[in-house]
């Protein structure tokens, strides 16, 4: 199995400023995904998130770098990768279950009627959106909106789903169901998960790779840390592992100091293609 | 809700009151009417015969209500070019506004889809967009007459044009302001650029577009009554002209009416295509 299936090599993105001189906003930076991986990708707002996540969906071409899917270059979006996105993006003149029908269609457009709208259904009942399929976005709360997003991405059965904060706008009762509920069809069907979160927590959960980001602007990938707690981890049990403050507390960490201060003091050996790859675990205790 | 239903009961009747005090002005106004000043049997004879049996004066409400009535008795009929029922008439108009219409309908959506798509057409036709607009669509009128020289045709060309430029600017204005999102939807799924446009951008801009083909619809209606008076022949323009000669003011009265009446027909049943587009977000 490859452990380059996406390979994001040396890419920059850099935006028009009213001063003239544009921003950078990042600029050689490199990161691998490997088949079957869930990587999160946390930093402060603004840091250029979004940014890397449109690159990766093709939505936005990079101002310098590639991106190889499969060992392919990616040239703009394709539906081998769905897209959930940050402002939710449905279709305000269709119904909760039409935009997910839309989405099938495009998929597999020679598929009956009666099967898209079966399938699309599906989708919408695995977000427990059953009931409220006929509505339209502007008839739906915020998180149900966000709920037929993911719904819409699912129904294609993309082999990556890129997701922009997928849950951030959901109470904890429906954002754990369906943080379950993506953990489970990632391992179920082998499927690729970027997604970007504000959420240690949920990072911590569902994360094999937590990708930590700098702040912007010239924002670099400081590290990859790699989640050291077991594949089956249960959500109520997580918090008793020995290594699960040492990796909270290093991302915790990060988050509020080095998140700033890591330009100014880059290690020694730091390599902008290679960020290194940590696992924070708790120390051994010394034999008494 | 509980203060909707009266508002609107109490507007009604309102309307009724401000109708029954200015029929009545109207009435009294010209109770004395019928028996005009004297007239020079010459002037008479210039005139023709209506002018001679007591119409020149103005009509009471009562006159024009009896007349509205014959009128609709018989909308109909057909006894020669000066003598057509109102019906009739109204239908000539009708026919030259759908023509004239349909056809910018048809020029002006797809051109509008493409000025709309891409930023340079937007670009480069808008200086004669712009120029074009505020041109009164009469002023075409020789123009028309002297190359299409058929004066039916000539008023359908004056519609086509008048109504093409609010349809092109709001179709292009909607097309170019589809939300990125939307796009980037559409985008991700692969969806092909026809499908594309009859999917994503033709409903996001529909809103837009039918307020363009509302305000085109009104400037026709507009429009046909003057060019009518000028080409002549048929239509509820002509008729106005025409009953003018005849010194018939209680039909031109009569016309009025039923302009502003089919005006605001053809205005509502846009409002309510527009309505059956527009999303809420
Ligand atoms: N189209 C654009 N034009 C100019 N600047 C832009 C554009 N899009 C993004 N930016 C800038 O790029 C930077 C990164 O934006 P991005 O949306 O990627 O942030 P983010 O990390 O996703 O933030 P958040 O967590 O708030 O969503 C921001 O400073 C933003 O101002
Ligand atoms: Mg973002």
């Amino acid at each position: 199995m490859s452990n380059r299936f996406i390979a994001i090599e040396g890419i920059a993105r850099r935006f028009p400023s009213r001063g003239g001189e544009p921003v950078t906003i990042f600029e050689n930076l490199s990161l691998s995904i490997a088949r079957g991986e869930f990587v999160c990708i946390i930093g402060h707002s603004g840091c250029g998130k979004s940014t890397v996540l449109n690159v990766l969906a093709g939505l936005d071409q990079p101002d310098a770098g590639f991106v190889f899917i499969d060992e392919k270059q990616i040239t703009g979006p394709g539906l081998d990768r769905a897209v959930i996105f940050q402002s939710h993006a449905l279709l305000p003149w269709k119904t909760a279950l039409g935009n997910v029908a839309y989405a099938v269609s495009s998929r597999w457009p020679s598929l009956p009627r009666a099967e898209v709208l079966e399938r699309a259904q599906r989708a919408i009942d695995l977000v427990g959106l059953h009931g409220a399929e006929m509505k339209r976005p502007a008839e739906l709360s915020g998180g149900m909106r966000q709920r037929v997003g993911i719904a819409r991405a699912l129904s294609i059965e993309p082999k990556i789903l890129l997701m922009d904060e997928p849950f951030s706008a959901l109470d904890a009762l429906t954002r754990g169901a369906l943080q379950d509920e993506v953990r489970r069809i990632c391992r179920d069907t082998g499927q690729t998960l970027f997604m970007i979160t504000h959420d240690v927590d949920e990072a911590m959960y569902l994360a094999d790779k937590i990708v930590l980001m700098t702040n912007g602007p010239g924002a670099m990938i400081a590290e990859i840390v790699e989640n050291p707690l077991p594949q089956d981890r249960k959500r109520d049990e997580i918090h008793r592992h020995p290594d699960y403050y040492p990796l909270r507390n290093h991302l915790i960490d990060f988050l509020v100091t080095r998140s700033v201060t890591f330009k100014n003091e880059i290690p020694v050996g730091y390599d902008r293609s290679k960020p290194p790859v940590v696992r924070p675990v708790a120390k051994q205790p010394a034999l008494a | 809700m509980s203060n909707a239903a009266p508002l609107s009961l109490r507007a009604g009747v309102l309307s009724l009151l401000i109708f029954v005090i200015f029929a009545l002005a109207w009435h009294l106004g010209t109770r004395g009417g019928p028996s005009g000043p004297a007239m020079d049997p010459e002037y008479a004879k210039l005139m023709g015969a209506t002018a001679t049996q007591g119409k020149s004066a103005m009509p009471g409400p009562l006159e024009v209500g009896a007349k509205l009535v014959e009128h609709l008795r018989h909308p109909f009929y057909d006894r020669g070019p000066n003598d057509k029922g109102l019906g009739v008439q109204l239908a000539f108009s009708m026919l030259r506004v759908a023509a004239g219409y349909g056809l910018a309908v048809l020029v002006a959506i797809p051109l509008g889809f493409l000025i709309g798509m891409s930023p340079l057409m937007n670009k480069a036709l808008d200086p004669f967009i712009q120029v074009m607009k505020p041109v009164s669509p009469l002023a075409w009128m020789p123009l028309a007459l002297y190359t299409i020289k058929d004066s039916g045709l000539s008023a359908i060309f004056v519609i086509f044009i008048c109504s093409l430029w609010p349809m092109l600017v709001n179709t292009a204005f909607g097309v170019s302001g589809v939300r990125k999102e939307w796009l980037n939807v559409a985008r991700t799924l692969e969806v092909g650029p026809w499908r594309r446009a009859f999917t994503v951008i033709l409903p996001a801009a529909a809103p837009t577009i039918f307020t363009g083909m509302r305000i085109s619809i009104g400037i026709a209606w507009l429009v046909i009554v003057a060019a009518e008076m000028l080409v002549g022949g048929t239509g509820i323009g002509y008729f106005v002209w025409n009953e003018w000669n005849n010194l018939s003011i209680t039909n031109v009265i009569i016309a009025i009416l039923l302009i502003g009446l089919v005006g605001m027909l053809l205005d509502q049943l846009l409002a309510r295509a527009a309505r059956a587009v527009t999303f809420p977000e």
